[in-house]
């Protein structure tokens, strides 16, 4: 990828004073030679790729995971990740993408595909004949944590179910589920549904495309424009008519905000207007508790005695919206509940990296800051808590903890989630 | 006085001077080349990068428009991997919108014989996004970007194994003159040798000055009078590629009128300023601004975009009776002068004008005419017969990167910004001459990226203490199997070198340099590590404002405040550089 405007996010790179703060937190760069490090990677071999080259010349920063640790602590504020990004996608627009990538990048498609007869999906892929057979054929780590379809219906169709018992209203907010939610998991946007009501809003949930990242963390922007401006043409309208827009999926909501924008060097009106309206839930909770419109009716969780001790890790894509870590100050509201906060830097996953086999090992190795964190909060941690599903996914491969949406902790002090069998109390 | 005996003696270790050490071998003389301080420490290692294709001369000036296009096809074969064929646009902005130039251009190009195409204004805003949008005309010309660090190392390696002898901190104190008045004739120099502090004669058959800005002053020894006119010129260098084709203005060439892409930087150039003395490159703020303002002509928001440094070169412009001439109108065709014709003065002549593309052609003529004088015919071979790594095909920006990476090099590296990893310095120390580390710059880049030295300097001043220290019996490592024409390339410093894998070319090599001395500049790091951090500093000072002041903050606290180096010991040592790099560039220009 080339400079193609001043708006372009690899100009960045001139802010770089190569001061090594970036590589010295990198996580992937700590655990594996085969990845150089952020600066290396990012500002420092955009000088070196350009236009027109017969070939791109450098392969290590698809070792790159993308998890924007470096951003986070760059004092000059040069966007490695995306930097790097842009650099694979220009590696897959010359050498073209392995089919695997290919399948990982579309996770709408697979969640609808799966979706159809989610109990026979499920039995094909989650048995280890077929992880073995998908390893050797395809690359996919036979051991990654992947998801299970949701053999209880997707998000529509429970709303759809539903719809007598949703809430009207006058204020109304717009909800982004993203595909994990809609396929995998529909219970944390069942939670998010019923939070937002308890506030008193009516949850609209227009059709809607996957946001496009695991595309454009596979190199594949023109896939992933298409998402995109399938986006902008769905929800643009809601942003213009002053709804927020908010999601569960930290990851989906940083690429409606900045991901998706910058990468593909979009300035339209309709893409910043969804970028300006898109919140993530606790970001939106907490500027409601800041206007005094949060509800306080929680029910205790635990006792003082026997709190629900929860270790949460804000994922790094949430830190990369820089809002803080609005999900911890919220739970930590909750009677009965003892939220001690992880500063591991990245779970591993990463997205979809950790699911590439060559890649398992390090994003494993990456991850363990964080399982040893769980494990220090002693043998009756019964549950974490973190924003992002696939890092859930990760953090309980690797403690074998369950891990729970803050969103759903939150719905169920409200009364109205059970945390153990995830799902609503009342339907 | 150690006293050498030869046939050509070569004043001046620029493009030319190399060049003509080049041809001089290839045409079986014996040849010594002297030069004062490190080869292309003049004005080849201070231009832009710009291998002409002409265009910019067609209207102007056709002779030197003829050079430039010929000279282009010949060293694009005998020079491959030091050029990168960016290819060239003329761009017509909205200022020169009314004028008629474009199509005087048009025709001059066609009469002088450079290719020249005019491509629709959108296919030139798609191969380069940042050019002024609102460009009326675009014509394609082949210019390209030439690394005359690189270059001239090639040919004076392709000289080497033609049997010369290269000599650099090598400056010629007198020319030795005999005979009386009418008859009188140039036999040789006499030369400090600058680091050892010792003279040495050189007696040749033919002495040629090919001092470039400072053949006035080399001729001024044999008391002959050569008007050189020194004509300043100011580059600034954008931190990145902001295009990657060499954009000219078309219109009359003039000042700050093209960017070129050479290697990881933008270089906007050039102010045209008549000088006193070819040594003073102050770089003067209106020059700085006026740089900025022009470049933004040609690709809007240049000015606001990281610059990495400022420089100034002296161009030899020369021109008989040029009394009051504007160094921009003084002819750029090369000047070559026969002092027996011109005064009376056997054994002796001077080359000089002409540009870094035409440094080929100005050794033949030069050569043409040393034959004639010594009776002898030996044809010219230089446009035929390629310099040493040319193997490595044609330079493209990523070559570096690319060898780093598929050799897995990444660890190995010293100078970051520029990809320069531990073995290219050690070898570069080992086996090319050097007395600073400036010269190791010129050799393989050392600090010329973003930070300016901020992170190499210390590093590598530490490896060549570690070297400097190495016991005589010590490894060096082989010589044989290393290229200087590929000492730019991370791999090949890579290579286990063995005394079997000689590359084609087998004449004499550098040798290992002989164990320091103890007052040898590279055996004092304190003294390196100064002298560097000097030399850095003097091209940021004229920039220091945005993204580069950050970056020079945190270098300052690196050396300053970290390491202490106002204070290291032995204030005292300097060497033959310390002087240039310290003096305070003041305003004297002529006029």
């Amino acid at each position: 990828m080339f400079t193609t405007s001043w708006h372009s996010v690899n100009l960045t790179a001139n802010e770089c004073i190569k001061c090594n703060i970036c590589t010295s937190y990198c996580p992937v760069a700590e655990v594996t030679d085969r990845f150089p490090g952020p600066k290396y990677a990012g500002p420092q071999s955009e000088r070196f790729r350009e236009n027109g080259q017969p070939h791109s010349p450098d392969r290590s920063v698809d070792y790159c995971s993308g998890c924007r640790v470096c951003n986070e602590v760059c004092p000059t504020g040069v966007r490695i990740a995306e930097i790097n990004a842009r650099a694979r996608a220009q590696m897959v627009a010359e050498h073209g993408i392995p089919l695997r990538n290919r399948l990982l990048g579309r996770n709408e498609l697979l969640g609808r595909l799966g979706s159809l007869a989610p109990h026979l999906a499920n039995r094909s892929l989650h048995n280890p004949v077929s992880r073995l057979l998908a390893e050797k054929v395809m690359g996919i780590a036979r051991h990654a944590p992947l998801p299970r379809w949701s053999e209880t219906g997707t998000l529509h169709h429970w709303l759809r179910r539903t719809a007598a018992h949703r809430r009207r209203a006058e204020r109304k907010v717009v909800y982004f589920h993203g595909c994990a939610t809609q396929y995998y998991e529909p219970f944390v946007g069942q939670a998010a549904v019923l939070v937002l009501e308890h506030l008193g809003y009516q949850v609209i949930v227009p059709p809607q495309n996957c946001c496009g990242l695991p595309l454009l963390s596979n190199g594949e922007f023109e896939a992933a424009e298409r998402y995109h401006r399938g986006n902008v043409a769905r929800l643009a309208g809601f942003a213009w008519a002053g709804y927020p827009i908010v999601g569960t999926s930290t990851s989906c909501t940083l690429t409606l905000k900045e991901e998706a924008p910058e990468l593909l060097d979009r300035t339209d009106s309709g893409t910043l207007a969804l970028k300006q309206a898109t919140w993530d839930i606790f970001e939106f909770l907490r500027e409601r508790a800041q206007a005094g419109e949060l509800p306080t009716d929680f029910r205790p969780l635990g006792t003082d005695a026997e709190p629900l001790v929860l270790p949460y890790h804000a994922p790094c894509q949430y830190r990369a919206h820089r809002v803080g870590k609005p999900a911890l100050e919220i739970l930590s509201w909750i009677p009965g509940v003892a939220v001690r906060e992880s500063l591991a830097r990245c779970c591993g996953i990463a997205g979809t990296y950790g699911y590439k086999a060559e890649k398992y090992t390090i994003a494993m190795d990456v991850g363990q800051e964080l399982f040893d964190f769980v494990r220090s909060q002693g043998p009756g941690v019964r549950l974490t808590a973190c924003d992002s599903e696939t890092c859930r996914w990760q953090l309980e491969h690797g403690t074998g903890i369950p891990s729970r949406h803050p969103i759903e902790v939150l719905a169920a002090a409200y009364g109205l989630y059970d945390l153990e069998g995830r799902r609503p109390v009342v339907e | 006085m150690r006293t050498i005996h030869t046939e050509i003696l070569v004043i001046g270790g620029g493009a030319t001077g190399t060049g003509v050490a080049w041809d001089a071998a290839l045409r079986g003389f014996r040849t010594v080349l002297v030069e004062k301080r490190d080869l292309t420490h003049g004005t080849t290692g201070r231009y832009h990068g710009l291998l002409h294709s002409g265009g910019r001369y067609a209207v102007k000036d056709p002779q030197s428009a003829r050079e430039c296009i010929h000279e282009n096809r010949v060293l694009r074969r005998t020079h491959t991997h030091c050029i990168e064929d960016t290819g060239g646009f003329f761009v017509v902005t909205p200022e020169d919108a009314d004028s008629d130039y474009p199509d005087r251009f048009q025709q001059a190009c066609r009469e002088v014989g450079i290719p020249c195409v005019e491509i629709p204004v959108a296919e030139a805003l798609r191969r380069e996004p940042l050019l002024h949008p609102r460009i009326a005309r675009v014509f394609q010309v082949p210019d390209a970007a030439a690394d005359s660090f690189l270059a001239t190392h090639a040919t004076a390696q392709a000289a080497r194994q033609e049997g010369a002898e290269i000599r650099i901190y090598h400056e010629v104190t007198r020319l030795l003159v005999e005979g009386g008045e009418g008859d009188r004739r140039v036999v040789g120099a006499q030369v400090q040798d600058l680091v050892r502090g010792e003279p040495v004669r050189i007696l040749a058959d033919m002495t040629i000055n090919a001092a470039g800005a400072w053949a006035g002053q080399v001729a001024r020894l044999a008391g002959i009078q050569v008007s050189i006119i020194p004509g300043k010129g100011v580059m600034l260098a954008a931190s990145h590629r902001l295009v990657n084709t060499v954009i000219n203005r078309c219109k009359m060439p003039s000042d700050g009128d093209i960017i070129v892409p050479i290697h990881t930087v933008a270089v906007i150039g050039t102010t045209d300023v008549k000088v006193a003395d070819p040594e003073h490159l102050a770089i003067e703020p209106w020059e700085v601004r006026y740089m900025l303002e022009e470049a933004d002509k040609l690709v809007p928001g240049f000015s606001r975009t990281r610059i990495l440094r400022a420089w100034a070169g002296v161009r030899p412009l020369y021109q008989e009776n040029a009394q009051g001439m504007e160094s921009r109108d003084v002819t750029r065709a090369l000047a070559l002068l026969d002092h027996r014709e011109r005064d009376g003065v056997a054994g002796f002549l001077t080359i000089t004008g002409g540009k870094w593309t035409t440094f080929r052609l100005m050794a033949e003529k030069t050569l043409d005419r040393a034959c004639a004088h010594l009776g002898v015919e030996r044809p010219c071979r230089t446009a035929e017969i390629p310099v040493p790594g040319r193997e490595q095909g044609p330079y493209w920006l990523g070559h570096r990167l690319h060898e780093v990476e598929t050799a897995q090099l990444q660890g190995e590296l010293v100078c970051e910004c520029e990809l320069v990893t531990r073995d290219m310095l050690v070898q570069a120390a080992r086996f090319n001459p050097t007395v600073t580390l400036d010269d190791l710059r010129r050799d393989v880049r050392l600090g010329m990226g973003p930070c300016q030295g901020g992170f190499c300097t210390y590093r590598a001043v530490g490896i060549l203490h570690e070297l400097a220290n190495e016991p005589p019996e010590a490894p060096t490592g082989d010589a044989q199997a290393w290229e200087v024409a590929h000492l730019q390339s991370p791999r090949q410093a890579a290579r286990t070198p063995t005394p079997d894998k000689r590359s084609p070319s087998s004449a004499p090599r550098p040798r290992p340099s002989p164990v320091l001395e103890r007052t040898h500049p590279m055996a004092n790091p304190n003294l390196l590590l100064r002298d560097f951090l000097q030399e850095r500093w003097k091209g940021v000072l004229p920039i220091l404002w945005g993204q580069q002041l950050k970056q020079e903050r945190l270098d300052q606290l690196l050396y300053l405040s970290l390491m202490n180096v106002d204070h290291l010991p032995d204030p005292e040592l300097v060497s033959p550089m310390s002087d240039f790099y310290t003096r305070i560039p003041t305003a004297e220009t002529e006029g």
